[in-house]
């Protein structure tokens, strides 16, 4: 791939990357969410056009317009979230995606190819059962085995190891190596570190959609890779004024909770939380956040475990309950979980505080005071917008995020949680909310702040816990030097002690 | 006695025979995603064009022929709303229905009352037709009771043992993965709305032409409706659908049979209603996961861009 360079509405995800991979390779691919290494796959897999560049196999400048013609070019492609039926069997599956499949009795007719097939890498699955009673490990070995039924060369393997358990890494490493010897190409994207050094051969670096880096695995150490994949040294902020810790606001203990996947996903987490402060939760998104801050305000039940504010048990509160208790939350995917789409902009203004007596008077809203505060919200947030009187669908998503978080901070709570709040938002926007969130820490709140973005991390933050795999890897003042090695820690590599922080 | 039992079953074959075609469209239909609520609507259509084309003609098999392509191009309109513009298909589905029962009132208003006496014979199949009982009942019936039987089968064939089949039950599951294997998601989509509308409009023309070989508006009686229960009770498989259909078939018949002992026939005729009503509140008893229902039934799919 020569030059390669996509942009959506006007961000670039791609920047002239150049990539080439030999025949019985494994090359790693890289890098933090959002860093354009999906994007990049999906332009080799004919999911998306390139705006500028070219792609050559074997020397010859080819088009790729959609995935048929990928796999016609011997490309395969398992994505990080299966393209498999659940309620079908394996074998429909595997027939479903084969392009030499006969119309009549399809699924007789390739079993035995299938058989053979995945008797030659030891893959011992059932084709006859359904998708949904396979494991994520037998799952991705049939995406595996969809891949190389249509003669994949070259098989691209989308965070691989996301979903799978310990063991069935391993496994899957084994597959690789066995393909690896017959001569394929394969590319590993990951963001783990840990499984880049043991696997591949060689390693791209992306950041912001450009390659920032290249190695032979056995000329390079994690350590490099770790500055690599983060881009700089960290950074210290000067903007943020000292202030004093107040007194304890929020204190979490020894909390689990469970993920949508029935697995434990937030795993005996304890931390507190002052005023005056803002407390960063750093870490590669999906290693448990979401569930973490969906349990503090209420959503999402806590196993075991004890959320307390201001000394008071709010553990498996209601959310109302612990909104009146002073917990704001600005939540993530701010369209989805954060407004009301289709309702006017000072329907949203009040979804959390309706039932408050400045706003209501027994069945009935009082509308009045509903769009004066709208109208202060707009003009102190610098909403950008012709009405009030305006679907807020019709908002961007910076303006949508700065009326939640007007609507959010407006009652003065004593602990806002904020998920990715400048997630997908420009630099104006982005500038504008950290501000505020500073802003309020200065006034006597507290802030937890989930964020992917380090940079943002560590401009606002007073102290800063790693988060990976549920369970929390360090938790350190923001200018600790030790915080060199934050991607080390993002990818579970490294854990620091509580205890050891004394004898610093 | 015997005789009343056989005539019975044998007229229940014929009253399960437009429930059993109009079913396995509608199988068909909601396999590949889409969900028809114009079932009623396209039936109605079918039953006029049918009995116009005959009577006009005097050609049943040219009536039958008319019926299947205005069911066909009838649908399409369905098809657009739900895939091409990925509208609300529960709404689409009330207006198909609507728009077919007004359509054919309207276009049915200079044949009402007037009989057809043009008759399609009965197939009587030889030999078989001489076993005992049986042969009575289920071989020596009108054509339609063939052709939907036929079709059932076909329909549960396609679906379960072709590639095609694989494809359509793929595209109600999950269209996004079905996509990514390189298989035309809206092409399947319209393919199978379009074929269940012909469907529909084969049950129609067999209650204008054949069973009760005569017009008048609002004949379909709900059999469109009830159509789409049996789709659920038959969980969403053509073979289960025959004896589902053939089943409600006995359940319109049984109420000539209990007038003589004195029940209301108002009573009795609401009989086939009630049922499906029961049909319905015991199938959601059942565990959703067992029900087999396509995981994206009713979801207009949208390519997802970024």
């Amino acid at each position: 791939m020569k030059a390669i360079s996509k942009s959506f509405h006007g961000i670039h995800a791609n920047q002239d990357i150049n990539l080439f991979v030999e025949s019985g390779e494994i090359l790693g691919l890289l890098g933090e969410n959002g860093a354009g290494k999906t994007t990049l796959m999906n332009i080799l897999y004919g999911l998306y056009q390139p705006d500028s560049g070219q792609i050559k196999i074997n020397d010859k400048t080819i088009r790729i317009n959609n995935p048929i013609e990928s796999i016609n070019h011997g490309i395969g492609m398992v994505h990080q979230h299966f393209m498999l039926v659940q309620n079908h069997s394996v074998i429909e599956n595997i027939a479903l995606g084969y392009k030499d499949t006969p119309f009549f009795f399809p699924k007789i007719k390739i079993k035995d190819k299938v058989e053979q097939f995945s008797r030659q890498f030891d893959f011992h699955i059932d084709i006859t059962k359904k998708i949904w009673q396979l494991s994520a490990g037998e799952q991705q070995r049939v995406e595996i085995i969809k891949a190389l039924l249509n003669g994949a060369d070259l098989l691209i393997l989308d965070e691989p190891t996301s979903v799978l358990t310990p063991l069935e890494i391993k496994e899957l490493i084994y597959i690789l190596r066995e393909m690896k010897a017959k001569g394929h190409m394969i590319i590993f994207i990951s963001h783990k570190l840990d499984e880049i050094m043991d696997i591949c051969d060689r390693v791209l670096v992306l950041q912001k959609g450009r390659i920032v880096g290249a190695a032979d695995t056995k000329d390079t150490d994690k350590k490099s890779l770790a500055r690599m994949m983060v881009g700089r040294d960290v950074v210290f902020n000067i903007n943020r004024e000292k202030l004093t810790k107040g007194k304890k606001t929020l204190s979490v203990e020894n909390i689990n909770v469970i993920g949508d996947k029935g697995l434990l996903a937030v795993k005996n987490i304890s931390f507190e939380l002052f005023k005056n402060e803002i407390f960063g939760i750093a870490g590669v998104s999906g290693n448990g956040q979401r569930e973490l801050a969906e349990a503090i305000t209420g959503i999402r039940p806590i196993l075991s475990g004890k959320v307390k504010m201001n000394g008071q048990d709010i553990t498996n509160k209601g959310p109302r309950h612990i909104y009146d208790n002073g917990v704001s939350h600005v939540p993530e995917e701010r369209i989805r979980f954060g407004i009301a789409p289709g309702l006017f902009l000072y329907d949203n203004a009040i979804l959390k505080q309706h039932h408050l007596k400045k706003f209501s008077q027994r069945y009935f809203l009082k509308y009045d005071q509903v769009k004066n505060h709208t109208k202060t919200i707009v003009k102190e947030f610098k909403v950008s917008t012709h009405s009030i009187n305006n679907q807020i669908r019709n908002l961007s998503g910076g303006n949508i995020q700065k009326l939640i978080l007007g609507r959010e901070i407006s009652e003065q709570p004593q602990l806002l949680v904020a998920s990715h709040p400048t997630y997908g938002l420009d630099v104006g926007a982005t500038e504008f909310l950290r501000k505020h969130l500073l802003e309020i820490r200065k006034q006597g709140s507290a802030v937890l702040l989930f964020s992917e973005d380090l940079e943002e991390i560590f401009e606002l933050c007073d102290r800063i816990a790693v988060i990976f795999n549920g369970e929390i890897m360090a938790v350190l003042d923001s200018d600790d030097k030790r915080f060199s090695d934050i991607g080390l820690m993002m990818a579970g590599s490294i854990r620091i002690d509580p205890m050891e922080k004394q004898e610093c | 006695m015997e005789d009343i039992i056989i005539s019975t079953l044998q007229r229940a074959m014929v009253a399960g025979t437009p429930l059993l075609l109009a079913t396995t469209g509608e199988v068909i239909c909601e396999r590949s995603g889409i969900l028809n609520l114009g079932v009623e609507g396209v039936m109605s259509m079918g039953a006029v064009v049918a009995f116009i084309v005959t009577m006009t003609t005097g050609q049943p098999w040219l009536g039958v022929l008319a019926a299947l392509a205005s069911g066909m191009m009838f649908s399409i309109i369905h098809a657009f709303a739900s895939v091409t513009l990925q509208a609300n298909q529960v709404v689409s589905g009330l207006a198909m229905t609507m728009l077919g029962l007004g359509l054919s009132g309207m276009l049915g208003k200079p044949y009402v009352g007037k009989p057809l006496l043009i008759k399609m014979e009965d197939w009587v199949i030889p030999y078989l037709s001489d076993i005992p009982y049986l042969g009575k009942i289920l071989f020596s019936q009108g054509p339609f009771f063939y052709i939907a039987i036929f079709l059932a089968l076909a329909a549960w064939f396609l679906l379960e043992r072709t590639r095609l089949g694989i494809q359509i039950r793929s595209t109600g599951e999950n269209p996004k993965a079905t996509e990514t294997q390189g298989v035309n998601v809206f092409k399947l989509k319209y393919l199978s709305v379009i074929i269940g509308g012909g469907f529909s409009a084969l049950a129609g023309a067999h209650l204008s032409i054949s069973y009760s070989k005569s017009w008048i508006e609002g004949m379909t009686a709900g059999r469109g409706w009830i159509a789409i229960a049996l789709t659920i009770f038959a969980l969403w498989n053509p073979a289960r659908a025959i004896w589902a259909a053939f089943l409600f078939g006995g359940i319109f018949v049984v109420q000539y049979l209990l007038q003589p002992l004195g029940i209301s026939p108002n009573f009795l005729a609401m009989l086939p209603y009630i049922a499906t009503l029961l049909i319905l509140l015991l199938i959601s008893l059942k565990d959703p996961k067992k029900l087999n229902a396509p995981a994206m039934l009713g979801e207009p799919y949208k390519r997802s861009e970024r």
